[in-house]
């Protein structure tokens, strides 16, 4: 499962000793997380985002679990106790403040994190199932906080659950019934907002099970890094344990620092002011958004406007699921044996100048009101999407002529003569 | 094969939405729909001693707000999330509570007969409600039920600037707002507010005169002062721990930003024996 040259455990007392015989729990840290982990000297700080992202799923257990306490999941209530965390119980409103914006930069972490595997190319043999069990726990994060997002039961809470329950009533024939199986009734009331806690619950748990199986799976073939050409020799990597947990340290402290500044001082501006209304049924609020972490892809179910042989709405929650799910096959579009976006000059101009203008444009126009000319905006930029991973991805990676990759990443790092440079070793060692 | 199977339905999604972009083009273009956005102004900026990372409440602000609400505002609106034991944070003293309590009036259960009854209000009680019902609210207010009030300065863009600008927005609509929008112009028991956004609202304007309330302190009551005063009070309805919380951050972040440091100073530390050497070349 390792190299050769990784440390070996060696229980050091009797407990350790003891332990490793019955139980080798320290061994497992120690392979996993430890100095028995060697890893590319060369990683930059892009590669400390899955550290983090696992962070960001502990705090919100933690501080979700606390508020979980304090907080009834009946309607008529709901709004009530969550006021009741924020003011009567001890630090409530820290515990609450930290649990909303956690779920904000859970969303962040995670979204570098996700970019960082566009560029470099993370997705490629032999690193497949470590994506796809990343594309799941993506899904499973939407689907935690839109049910995470209904709880307080403000208008938001209220009018967003139907919005989101709605899209299921645009498949054809048993639309209508699904949407009120999944509430429980014909608008969301305490049947829906009793599942949704239950789920919200449930769903953090098994987000941790598919984190360790991601974890688990990297450790196969080991991380990648920026050059995307694999470790060939001892030289190339250092032990994860002191190297990459002092890098992750440093990081940690970095985003802790810009996490606290939003819990302390700008609690609710990632927050709809909407929110702090009770849910009322009959009174819709005059612009009906989710959280920015949806807003991409609320922009693009928003997109379609026409009934093109199908209905508009139909199209909309197709190519909404379609963008999220395109990416489980990534793995299979991109051809190009070259991993790192340094080497391959015509998909770095896609990355630069196409994806990233056109991601934030989809996060603007997602939360912008549904008129012109966020609209066709929003049309273009949906076009645009689909185009780069199902079009260009696949086409750029059969015509591209990549750059020449370094011998190896001691080589990347260190420096060499040219000759070795000019080596014709275009292609990655497997 | 997966690769054309790709690009055909890149290619299908990418089409039907520049489909819908053409129609929704095409439809821009020829149709020339009136403007229906009202142009309602943004709430003024007003200074608050809790605005920014170091603020703190003006406790004398506090207490005249308090008192515009009771005077005025709590005829029509609830305040169900405070409790009288919280007027203690606004620097009264506990007797002080225990009196001011006493001046509402709660519901209460007759202990002889268990008849439903009313009786002075006590620390642990929260504001009554104005109205039994939504039903009543309504009947009494021209069909809108006046919003609870505690947490209104969250529940806005901007709340307490909001809170603020609306109270002195009440005014005429202008010659040529009419001649643009003749929508804007007040039905019947509407008001016209600048700060509104759909510009008309049922509350008929509440601060109508200077000196509508008599201050304690002596601050001279002009509708502009009630109006902030007011606004800051539902500021602290709205969030009571917002001074505690901004106090608890500082400690958090000049604890956190020494670790980061230390945290800096150990990353380059060890990573110093691996890292290549700069030289010249």
């Amino acid at each position: 499962m390792s190299f050769p040259w990784a440390k070996q455990y060696e229980p050091s007392n009797g407990l350790t000793k003891f332990l490793d015989e019955k139980l080798p729990v320290p061994r497992l840290v120690y392979n996993a997380v430890g100095a028995g982990y060697p890893v590319p000297r060369n990683l930059n700080y892009m590669w400390n985002f899955g550290v983090l992202a696992g962070f960001f799923l502990v705090l919100q257990i933690v501080t979700g679990v606390v508020l979980a306490m304090h907080y009834a999941a009946n309607a008529s209530v709901a709004f009530a106790t969550t006021e009741h965390i924020m003011r009567d119980i001890n630090w409530g409103w820290l515990m609450r403040y930290a649990h909303a914006n956690g779920a904000s930069f859970f969303f962040v972490v995670v979204y570098i994190h996700i970019f960082r595997g566009f560029y470099y190319s993370s997705y490629k043999a032999p690193r497949e199932m470590i994506w796809l069990l990343g594309v799941t726990i993506f899904l499973l994060m939407m689907a935690t906080a839109f049910m995470g997002y209904v709880l307080p039961w403000g208008q938001m809470s209220f009018w967003g659950a139907k919005v989101i329950t709605g899209l299921f009533s645009a498949i054809p024939l048993v639309g209508e019934p699904i949407q009120v199986w999944l509430l429980g009734g014909f608008a969301p009331d305490n049947a829906a907002l009793n599942r949704f806690f239950s789920l919200h619950f449930l769903l953090p748990f098994v987000i941790m099970g598919v984190v360790i199986m991601h974890i688990w799976a990297l450790h196969i073939p080991g991380s990648s890094n920026p050059t995307g050409v694999e470790v060939k020799s001892e030289s190339d990597t250092v032990p994860f344990h002191p190297y990459y947990t002092a890098k992750d340290g440093f990081g940690l402290g970095i985003i802790l620092l810009i996490f606290f500044t939003f819990v302390f001082f700008l609690p609710n501006v990632l927050g709809h002011p909407d929110n702090y209304i009770e849910a009322n049924p009959l009174s819709t609020p005059a612009h009906i958004v989710p959280e920015w972490y949806f807003y991409p892809f609320y922009a693009i179910l928003r997109a379609f406007t026409f009934d093109f042989i199908l209905p508009a709405k139909l199209w909309g929650v197709l190519a909404m699921f379609s963008a999220i799910l395109l990416w489980f096959f990534l793995p299979w579009l991109d051809k190009s044996p070259v991993r790192s976006g340094h080497y391959r000059p015509l998909f770095r101009k896609f990355f630069w100048f196409g994806l990233i203008p056109c991601m934030a444009l989809l996060f603007y126009l997602g939360g912008a009101p549904a008129e012109e000319p966020y609209v066709m905006l929003s049309q273009i930029a949906t076009a645009y999407y689909f185009i780069h991973f199902l079009v260009i991805i696949p086409i750029v990676s059969q015509i591209e002529k990549p750059e020449p990759l370094p011998y190896s990443i001691t080589e990347a790092v260190l420096g060499s003569d040219k000759k070795a440079v000019l080596g014709e070793n275009t292609q990655p060692a497997v | 094969m997966i690769r054309i199977i790709a690009i055909l339905v890149g290619l299908g999604f990418a089409v039907v939405a520049l489909v819908s972009f053409g129609v929704g083009a095409y439809t821009a273009a020829t149709d020339d729909a009136p403007d229906t956005h009202l142009p309602y102004k943004h709430p003024q900026d007003v200074n608050y001693s809790f605005d920014g990372p170091f603020g703190t409440w003006d406790y004398g602000q506090l207490q005249r707000g308090y008192k515009v609400y009771k005077e005025v505002c709590s005829a029509c609106h609830s305040l169900k999330f405070v409790a009288f034991r919280n007027l203690g944070e606004l620097g009264y003293t506990e007797a002080q509570v225990k009196a001011e309590a006493a001046t509402w009036t709660v519901p209460g259960i007759d202990p002889n007969t268990g008849e439903a009854s009313t009786r002075p209000g006590e620390p642990t009680d929260y504001f009554p409600k104005p109205y039994p019902n939504n039903v009543a609210a309504a009947a009494a207010n021209n069909n809108a039920i006046p919003p609870d009030l505690s947490l209104m300065t969250k529940a806005r863009e901007d709340g307490t600037n909001y809170v603020a600008s609306l109270l002195v927005g009440y005014q005429p609509p202008s010659e040529e707002l009419l001649e643009e929008h003749p929508e804007a112009a007040p039905g019947p028991g509407l008001y016209h507010n600048v700060y509104f956004p759909n510009m008309n609202l049922a509350m008929a304007p509440p601060l109508t005169s200077n000196g509508q309330v008599t201050y304690d302190d002596g601050t001279e009551a002009t509708i502009g002062q009630m109006a902030t005063d007011v606004a800051a009070f539902l500021t602290w309805t709205a969030e009571p721990t917002l001074v505690k919380r901004k106090q608890t951050g500082w400690p958090v972040l000049v604890f956190l930003l020494f670790a980061t440091i230390l945290a800096w100073f150990s990353k380059t530390q060890i990573w110093s024996a691996v890292k290549p050497k700069k030289t010249k070349a």
